[in-house]
């Protein structure tokens, strides 16, 4: 080939790549420094319970099996999108040196020649059945309108974005299929056989027709349509509820060790009351204003804005909230979907308008309302369904704290029982000199 | 024989320490449906010579509903109190018939400063049952039709699904799992503080959701394990009226009816 060409084409290979590269580490560091907007909280594991909990849930999907079909479902795109990427060894390879499948020639008539035929055709065979899985997941989101798909807070754009990730993949399906199948019509013209791909092959026999310089074309088309389609979808990442495909690695390493019971205590409420029981303790001197609870993501911990970073709005959540499922507002979707979205609003508001940047605008009374956290039972279903480990609990008790506390916004029957336990030691009004009532019916 | 709930201050005065403290709980001792388990699990206490004591007016509740409302101030008020007195009496084991007490004191009293080992009653009653301890005449529940309802406190929260079924199984019981059970149970309604305010604007109650899902195996029982699940399902089951052919009744409720104490 001329030199000049394979000039121009490394250029432009690089070009893209550097492009995405740089867009993408700056999206990327963004995300980052998101997270780092939350307060700091330290989770107590060892690096085996970190690594135990991200090779489970995060490798093995070991949660999504709690809904078999789903989880099948989304395994081949798994699976497929993981496998898929050995093609790109080969495609940066040609990329970065103007070949053509250098990998498959330098194995050819080799033992290695098998192999790779072998590794092609699997790709292609699990690319087919990204297909199949990929139309169901366009009908279950359009067509047969499963429930946990079909709910307000996906109006708009995280529908949008469904659809978008699923017309991506359609595109690369078509890509890889193009790319071998018209690379196969070459070679079978050139040799009359082709390289003995699964699929590539069949679609090579049916495009032997065509003219070597269509098929030449076709294949180009081919190559760069699954390239820009793999920088395409890095790029998007980061704006897409798709982040998952990063996050869930490091969200399921940092899960938090406690019983799903436990709510975290908040020290400076315990030195103070411990005072007040006892007047020779002295409070440990802490830094700055302290704030009950959280009204805003800065007062949310760093690992409660990872979660919401790292939710892919699935609903598997709402679907088993009691509040949802009897018709409250309260979707504890909806609870990561404001989180994310608040963090997101800040750091485009800081963007344009320089780092001093602040709204009126806060997470508690503008994403996300009194009526939607007064909702939950605490019951931790939620928790107990997200396939990557997130707790939109935790954020909601961090806002009611607030509501409570520094806001004094409560139903009037919760502070019917503050009163009753502060007084009474009970929620009820009943003496606490009648503790021992009950003994009466003993016997 | 005459059942007592011998109580921790005098136990004391009289040079003696009991094994366990038997923790009450609000519900135990003011709820009229709780305070029949709280008789109940005593009396099987008393059968078994159980060196045990209460703490009576010196238990304050836990502050679970505060602390999940959101008032912390609350919880650590009764918290703190509460940790003095168990630590004032050395107290190292407790049984409680509440998931909600047994949650907070097992999980959320040790960054206060108290260490204890925790028991929920069907843990217990299992335990004593695998024991030979406690012996379980098949009587009144023999072959009847019982489902569980898990509490989310004591299931999800806890991670304790087995104990409260092995202690069905003692009775010869006919034990019926519903569908949504276990890790995947809904909640009576009454967690979070929900139990002592009104419902946010929604097109059901989610007691009758979840009774609905239980009576959908024709029980003759509904075993709970928790006061305020009692209360909800309790409720549940009027609603739908069918109190006559269902019973909701708690685990130590069958044990004590099933040995008629």
């Amino acid at each position: 080939m001329n030199t000049f060409l394979s000039i121009v084409q490394i250029l432009i290979f690089g070009g893209l790549v550097g492009t995405t590269f740089y867009f993408g580490f700056k999206k990327f560091k963004e995300i980052y420094s998101n997270i780092m907007l939350g307060k700091p909280e330290t989770i107590n594991t060892t690096l085996g319970f970190r690594l135990k909990s991200m090779f489970l849930i995060a490798f093995g999907q070991k949660k999504m099996f709690k809904l078999t079909f789903a989880a099948l479902l989304h395994l081949v795109i798994y699976v497929s999108f993981c496998i898929t990427q050995i093609e790109l060894i080969e495609i940066f390879l040609d990329g970065f040196t103007a070949g053509h499948r250098r990998i498959f020639h330098l194995a050819e008539g080799t033992f290695f020649q098998s192999i790779y035929v072998f590794a092609i055709s699997f790709i292609e065979f699990l690319t087919l059945l990204t297909l199949v899985v990929t139309i169901i997941f366009i009908l279950r989101r359009t067509t047969f309108l499963i429930n946990r798909f079909n709910k307000p807070e996906l109006k708009g754009f995280p529908a949008k974005d469904a659809l978008t990730i699923l017309t991506f993949e359609l595109i690369l399906i078509t890509c890889i299929f193009l790319m071998n199948g018209a690379d196969s019509a070459i070679r079978i013209k050139e040799l009359g056989h082709g390289y003995g791909f699964l699929i590539g092959d069949i679609i090579g026999s049916m495009l032997a027709g065509l003219s070597l310089g269509v098929l030449e074309v076709l294949e180009k088309i081919g190559w760069y349509g699954h390239l820009c389609m793999v920088l395409g979808f890095l790029l998007y990442l980061p704006y897409s509820k798709h982040l998952h495909v990063l996050l869930a690695f490091p969200n399921t390493f940092f899960t938090r060790p406690e019983a799903k019971g436990e709510i975290h205590n908040m020290p400076a409420i315990m030195h103070e009351v411990k005072s007040m029981i006892d007047p020779s303790y002295t409070v440990p001197a802490t830094d700055g204003e302290v704030q009950f609870g959280a009204k805003d993501v800065f007062d949310l911990s760093w690992k409660s804005l990872l979660d919401a970073d790292t939710c892919t709005e699935c609903g598997r959540c709402t679907q088993a909230c009691p509040a949802n499922i009897t018709g409250k507002k309260l979707s504890p979707r909806k609870i990561m979907m404001d989180t994310r979205d608040r963090m997101e609003d800040i750091t485009k508001g800081k963007k344009e308008h320089g780092p001093d940047f602040i709204d009126n605008k806060t997470l508690l009374g503008d994403y996300i309302t009194a009526e939607e956290l007064r909702a939950c039972t605490t019951c931790n279903a939620c928790v107990e369904e997200c396939p990557v480990n997130i707790s939109p609990l935790n954020i909601i008790v961090e806002l009611r704290r607030n509501l409570i506390m520094e806001q004094s916004d409560s139903p009037s029957e919760w502070n019917t029982i503050f009163a009753n336990m502060e007084n009474n030691q009970a929620p009820w009004q009943f003496s606490p000199e009648d503790r021992l009532k009950w003994t009466e019916e003993l016997n | 024989m005459t059942y007592k709930a011998p109580i921790m201050s005098e136990l004391v005065a009289e040079g003696k320490s009991p094994e366990v403290v038997f923790w009450v709980g609000c519900a135990g001792s003011f709820d009229q449906r709780a305070q029949r388990v709280t008789t109940a699990f005593t009396k099987i206490l008393n059968q078994l010579n159980i060196n045990f004591a209460v703490l009576g007016t010196e238990e304050a509740c836990t502050g679970d509903p505060a602390r999940r409302a959101g008032n912390e101030f609350v919880f650590q008020m009764l918290a703190q109190q509460n940790v003095a007195t168990l630590n004032n009496y050395g107290v190292k084991k407790i049984i409680t018939t509440c998931p909600h007490c047994f949650n907070t004191l097992k999980n959320e009293y040790p960054a206060l400063g108290g260490n204890y080992e925790v028991i929920h009653h069907s843990q217990y009653l299992q335990t004593l049952i695998n024991d030979g301890k406690l012996k379980v005449e098949g009587g009144a529940f023999k072959g009847k039709r019982i489902t569980y309802h898990d509490s989310c406190y004591l299931g999800r929260a806890n991670e304790i699904y087995e104990a409260p079924r092995a202690v069905i199984e003692a009775l010869d019981a006919d034990l019926v799992e519903i569908n949504k059970s276990k890790a995947n149970g809904l909640c009576c309604g009454a967690g979070g503080s929900q139990m002592f305010k009104e419902d946010e604007p929604g097109n059901k109650r989610i007691n009758t959701e979840r009774t609905g899902q239980l009576t959908e195996v024709y029980p003759e029982v509904i075993a709970v394990a928790c006061p305020f699940c009692n209360t909800m399902i309790s409720d549940g089951v009027k609603a739908e009226n069918q109190q006559d052919d269902v019973k909701v009744l708690d685990i130590a409720e069958l044990i004590s009816q099933a040995n008629s104490y």
